[in-house]
Parts: C-alpha cells; sequence; structure tokens
C-alpha cells in the first residue's frame, strides 16, 4: 500500500515536470519544446496539396490593385517584367524553342508555390508584410493574367491545392544522370578523335567585365 | 543601382581610413596604388628599405588581412548578370588561390534577399512536423551537441551557366567561380534528430532560411540521415555573415543552392513542398520543353586555374599547370590533362589530402616556348564517371538547361602567352 502511495507520489512529481515523458526518449536533453503559437508564426510553407494554406481568400478583381501597388514596378503593369526582373506572365509554347519564357503561367507547376514564394518573399525587400488576403489575390490575379482562372473566381486556403497549372506535367523524375556515356573510367588517351577547330571565343563576345587583369 | 554604388564607395573610403590609422605612411603609397615596378635599390646588394626601419608592432591588426600587394584577389561580380546585388551572386578567384581551401572572405556570394546580420543571442532553429517532438535550439544548444569537422566543397548549379550556347565570358573565375571549398565544424542532423526523434511517414525535410527570401528547399530524408550537418563555423572561425552566420546547412556534393543560409527551420514531411526555388529554378529545361527536376548531385568537374584568362604566361621554359577537381559522387580519382585540345592527354599529379565531396589540387609541368596551347582538364572520380564535353552535354541536354554545365573548357594560350576562353567545334 505504502509502496503504492510512493510510486503513485513519483507520477505526480513527474507530471509536474515538463516535458516528463519525452525527457528519457531524448539522448542529450538540449533545446525546448516548441509551444503551437511559436511554430505557427514560422510554419509559413504551403505545400502543392494545400497542406499549410492559411484561412483566406481572394479573386482577380481585388488583386489588381494590389498588384500596381505592390508588384508592378518591378515586374510591369502586366507581369512583363522591368529591365531584369522576372516576367510573371504569357511565354506558353516557348519552352521547346530556342527562346524559352519561363513564367508563373507557362513554367510554375504548382499554384501552391506561387502563395508560398509571393508570402515569404515578396515584395522584395518587404518579405511577409502581404496580408492572407492579399496574397491570394495577387496570387488570383496573376492566374488570371495567365488565364488559368476568370476575374471573379474567388481562390481560398481550400482550393488552392486544386488549381491545375498548364506545365504540372512538364517535369521529369528521377533524375536520370550519369546520363553520359563515359562511366568506365578509361577515356581515350592519345590520338583522340575530338574536334580542335576554334568556332568560338568569349573575347569576341566582350561581355566580360573590364578590369585589370592580375 | 545607383544606391548600391554609394554603398560602395563608404565603404571604400572606410577601409582606406581604418588602413591609414593603422598602416601610416605607408598606407598612403597604397592609397594611389603600389609601385607595379621592381625598385633595383631594394636589390642586391643594397640593403632593402623595409630593413631599415622597425615595422607594425603586434596588434595593428587585431584581425589580419591580406597583403596589400595582394588586393587584386577579390570576388568579383557580373552586374549585368542580375537586377540588384541582393539578388545576385559573385565569384572567387580561383584563379588566385593554391592548394584546396578558399579562404572565408573568398568564398563566392549567393544571395536572394541580401545578407542578414543576425545576433547569435536571437538565433533559433526549430524543427517541426512528422516529428517526435517538436523542438527549439538555440546556437548554444547547437553547439553542445557531438561535433562534426568536415572539409566540402559548395558549388552553385549554375556555375558556368553562361557557357552552355559558347564562350561567354572571358575568366576563370566568372565561368568556374561558383564554387569554394571550406572545411565546416557542426552538427550533423543525423545526432540532431536523436533529440527530436522521426516519425517513420517523414521522407522529406524543408529546410528554411531566415533571411528577407526565407529560402527554403526540399532534400529527401535519405540525404538529411547521410551525411547532412548544420555547421556554425568554416576553416576554423564562425561563419562569415554572407555564408550564412551564425548557422547554414550543409548538404555535402549537392547543389549550394540547398545549403540553406541563417537557417532557421526544418520540417519533416511527406512528400516534397515543391519550392520555388525546386520548380521554377533549379530544373533543367530540356530541348522537348520538359525538365528535369530534383538534379541535386554536383557531377565531376575540373578547370586549369593557371594559365588561364587571368593567369597570362609570362616566361618561357618551365611552369606548373595548376588546376582544381571535384564531384559530388565522392573523391577524385584522377586527372587528366591536355594541351592539344583534346587529341592527347597526360594524368596529372593529385596532392594529398584528396578528400570526398572536396576540392581537389592537382598540378602538372610544362614547357612554354612562345606556341600556340589548346589546354583542358578532365576529372574522373571514384564511381569512374568521366567530366564529359560541352558536345557531350548539348547532345544530351540542349542549351537551355542553365544548370549543371560540368563540362571541358578550353584554354587557348596564344604566341604572346595571354589566354583565351574558347570553344572547340
Amino acid at each position: 500500500m505504502f509502496a503504492l502511495v510512493k510510486k503513485l507520489l513519483i507520477f505526480l512529481v513527474l507530471l509536474a515536470i515538463p516535458n516528463f515523458i519525452t525527457a528519457e526518449e531524448r539522448k542529450f536533453n538540449l533545446g525546448k519544446i516548441a509551444t503551437k503559437t511559436e511554430i505557427a508564426g514560422w510554419d509559413i510553407d504551403v505545400r502543392p496539396d494545400g497542406l499549410g494554406a492559411p484561412l483566406g481568400s481572394g479573386s482577380a478583381i481585388k488583386g489588381e490593385e494590389v498588384y500596381a501597388e505592390q508588384c508592378a514596378s518591378c515586374h510591369g503593369d502586366f507581369g512583363e517584367g522591368l529591365d531584369r526582373w522576372p516576367e510573371l506572365v504569357g511565354g506558353e509554347d516557348s519552352l521547346d524553342t530556342h527562346d524559352p519564357v519561363k513564367t508563373t503561367g507557362s513554367y510554375w507547376p504548382y499554384a501552391s508555390t506561387m502563395y508560398d514564394y509571393i508570402y515569404r518573399a515578396m515584395p522584395f525587400g518587404v518579405a511577409q508584410s502581404l496580408t492572407h488576403d492579399e496574397t491570394y489575390q495577387v496570387v488570383a490575379y496573376l492566374l488570371y493574367m495567365n488565364e488559368i482562372i476568370d476575374e471573379d473566381f474567388v481562390l481560398n486556403d481550400k482550393n488552392i491545392g486544386k488549381i491545375k497549372m498548364p506545365n504540372v506535367e512538364g517535369f521529369l523524375m528521377p533524375d536520370p544522370r550519369p546520363d553520359i556515356a563515359n562511366v568506365n573510367g578509361n577515356p581515350c588517351m592519345q590520338n583522340c578523335n575530338t574536334p580542335t577547330k576554334i568556332i568560338g571565343k568569349a573575347r569576341d563576345i566582350d561581355v566580360t567585365p573590364e578590369e585589370e587583369k592580375s | 543601382m545607383k544606391k548600391n554604388k554609394q554603398k560602395k564607395l563608404k565603404i571604400n573610403r572606410r577601409e582606406l581610413l581604418a588602413g591609414s590609422a593603422s598602416l601610416g605612411v605607408i598606407a598612403l603609397s597604397s592609397k594611389v596604388g603600389y609601385s607595379k615596378e621592381t625598385n633595383p635599390n631594394n636589390l642586391p646588394p643594397n640593403v632593402p628599405e623595409w630593413t631599415g626601419e622597425l615595422g607594425d608592432g603586434v596588434d595593428a591588426n587585431p584581425y589580419g588581412m591580406p597583403s596589400e600587394f595582394e588586393n587584386n584577389v577579390i570576388r568579383r561580380n557580373v552586374e549585368w548578370l542580375t537586377a540588384s546585388t541582393e539578388s545576385s551572386v559573385n565569384f572567387t578567384p580561383i584563379q588566385d588561390l593554391e592548394g584546396i581551401v578558399t579562404p572565408n572572405g573568398l568564398c563566392f556570394e549567393r544571395h536572394h534577399g541580401g545578407v542578414s546580420i543576425i545576433n547569435p543571442k536571437d538565433y533559433r532553429l526549430m524543427i517541426n512536423g512528422l516529428v517526435d517532438r517538436e523542438m527549439i535550439f538555440t546556437l548554444d544548444d547547437l553547439k553542445r551537441f557531438p561535433q562534426s569537422n568536415k572539409f566540402y566543397f559548395l558549388e552553385c548549379a549554375a556555375n558556368g551557366g553562361m557557357e552552355w550556347k559558347g564562350s561567354q565570358l572571358n575568366g576563370c573565375q566568372y565561368t568556374f567561380g561558383m564554387v569554394h571549398n571550406v572545411q565546416y565544424t557542426g552538427v550533423k542532423l543525423s545526432d540532431l534528430i536523436l533529440e527530436t526523434g522521426l516519425k517513420p511517414k517523414a521522407k522529406w525535410v524543408l529546410a528554411e532560411g531566415s533571411d528577407s527570401s526565407g529560402m527554403t528547399r526540399s532534400i529527401p530524408i535519405e540525404k538529411i540521415l547521410d551525411d547532412c550537418m548544420i555547421a556554425w563555423a568554416m576553416n576554423g572561425e564562425a561563419l562569415r555573415s554572407e555564408q550564412g552566420y551564425p548557422a547554414r546547412l550543409v548538404v555535402p556534393g549537392w547543389e549550394g543552392n540547398m545549403w540553406v543560409k541563417w537557417l532557421r527551420r526544418l520540417e519533416f514531411g511527406d512528400m516534397p513542398y515543391m519550392t520555388r526555388e525546386e520548380t521554377s529554378k533549379y530544373t533543367d529545361l530540356l530541348p522537348d520543353g520538359k525538365a528535369r527536376m530534383f538534379t541535386w548531385v554536383m557531377d565531376a568537374k575540373s578547370v586549369v586555374t593557371s594559365p588561364s584568362p587571368e593567369k597570362s604566361i609570362i616566361y618561357k621554359g618551365i611552369h606548373q599547370l595548376r588546376g582544381l577537381a571535384w564531384s559530388g559522387r565522392g573523391k577524385i580519382k584522377r586527372v587528366d590533362v591536355s594541351l592539344d585540345g583534346g587529341k592527347n592527354w597526360q594524368t596529372a599529379k593529385l596532392h594529398d589530402p584528396v578528400m570526398s565531396k572536396s576540392l581537389a589540387r592537382f598540378t602538372l609541368p610544362f614547357e612554354w616556348n612562345g606556341q600556340e596551347l589548346l589546354v583542358q582538364s578532365r576529372a574522373i572520380d571514384e564511381t569512374n564517371y568521366v567530366q564529359p564535353t560541352i558536345h557531350e552535354l548539348q547532345k544530351l541536354r540542349g542549351v537551355n538547361s542553365i544548370y549543371h554545365n560540368n563540362s571541358i573548357v578550353t584554354w587557348k594560350v596564344n604566341k604572346d602567352g595571354t589566354v583565351d576562353n574558347v570553344r572547340l567545334g
């Protein structure tokens, strides 16, 4: 009887120590358990299946305003990209040409990635400043400009994982490398048959930054 | 762009002031540039000027910097490549380096939202998702785990990316300089997860940076548990801010973009996260419009660093050709060098130590008597992978895949000793 009480007491004392259940499983007993609030503040990623998409919604009509204010100064009024800032719209049917144009519409396989990236990294230099609704609005506007959704479509946390992007089938896995022929470690050493005519020179292209050579 | 230039000017002025305070009169001469001519008064049988006076005492430079005569050994960028310096890249001056260790201040930079400055007291690493215990670690916590010390190269997948269609940049630094090699000190992730536990469904890890780009990449659990580590030191001292101070991810042999700097979070999940960096970027577009995804390994590669476009040949007679070789699949087994554009090859000397997924140094003595040379090097790694020609890669992947150009480059030594980046065909 006394032994049982003692066991119970020990149990109660252990209960009072935070994480007592895990303490013995942890090898080094370093770090602390993260709270739900701490995780919620940092766990901002959104997966292709929509996991992680925060509550919120937005349409292209509303997104046009946010885009004009927050995005157009670099990406252009129509997503055409100013200076060397990225183009966001167009480029369809260009991926197999000599001059492929990779935009959210022509190349990006998932709408979730647009949400994830815009929220975490845009506007450039003011990361994580858009509200969730504003982010849905901008994504909706880009999807609309790329003719993937209609202007009144309301994008939200429930349907962002279901948007079908034009290039979703455009990616190949797994990595086929080594894809080269010679993986036997014994290349030709003497009188090898290889072209040795000079067909191009970087000096002639003349785009190397000019500086005093060492 | 203008703002950046002003920033640069300011820094230069500050450096000059600091220099003149510590170096006194000598700094004045460095301001106008030191003489590139030999001063016969310093040569035998004369007593050189530095012998007849005292030099600086200890602590003149509490943190020592390279000799002022080496001030051309610096990282350089190509301004037209990117829209802003905060989301840009510069290049390691590998043509000026010896051995296999890259000095910390010369390791190339690649940022997507500028360099974050983080007080280590404010540093936290969060681990969440499919683990038994979602946890937060301080930097001091990380340093109390078992320690790992390893040399690894880090190469940007876009190193040489400008050269797919033809020879474009006339420099060893600009065409091969998105690589560096340092010794990392840190904790292996296989040790770290002993603390958090791992749920059986955990197959992928999202690594996330705390910089302004919130850099994110998905990494398969097998790699995470194999050799990935969180590093807080490089070459014996704390990480440089531009390399992710106070802690970064190390993903040995795999493309540099995955080595998330300013690492703040690892989330364990059951599928890849398909972040911007692994979908719209770092995917390799093929001629048919399809793109390879998750091409992580950096294949075997080598380059002759001297002679090279920045390293003309000045003297006739004996020279030591120098170069670097590396492979994300393991150790470098052999490096061959050709002086005639790939027709005939000889095997170079590999210098110790040759370590797995680290730069390896090779040299080869050669005579130069004013003749034209077409210099190439070809790496073979321990898996027997032979570094390919650009034509072989073009045949397989076209010219628009940007990433993973590990082909053999040709340096043409001209009759006057100058060197050109050329394409053979």
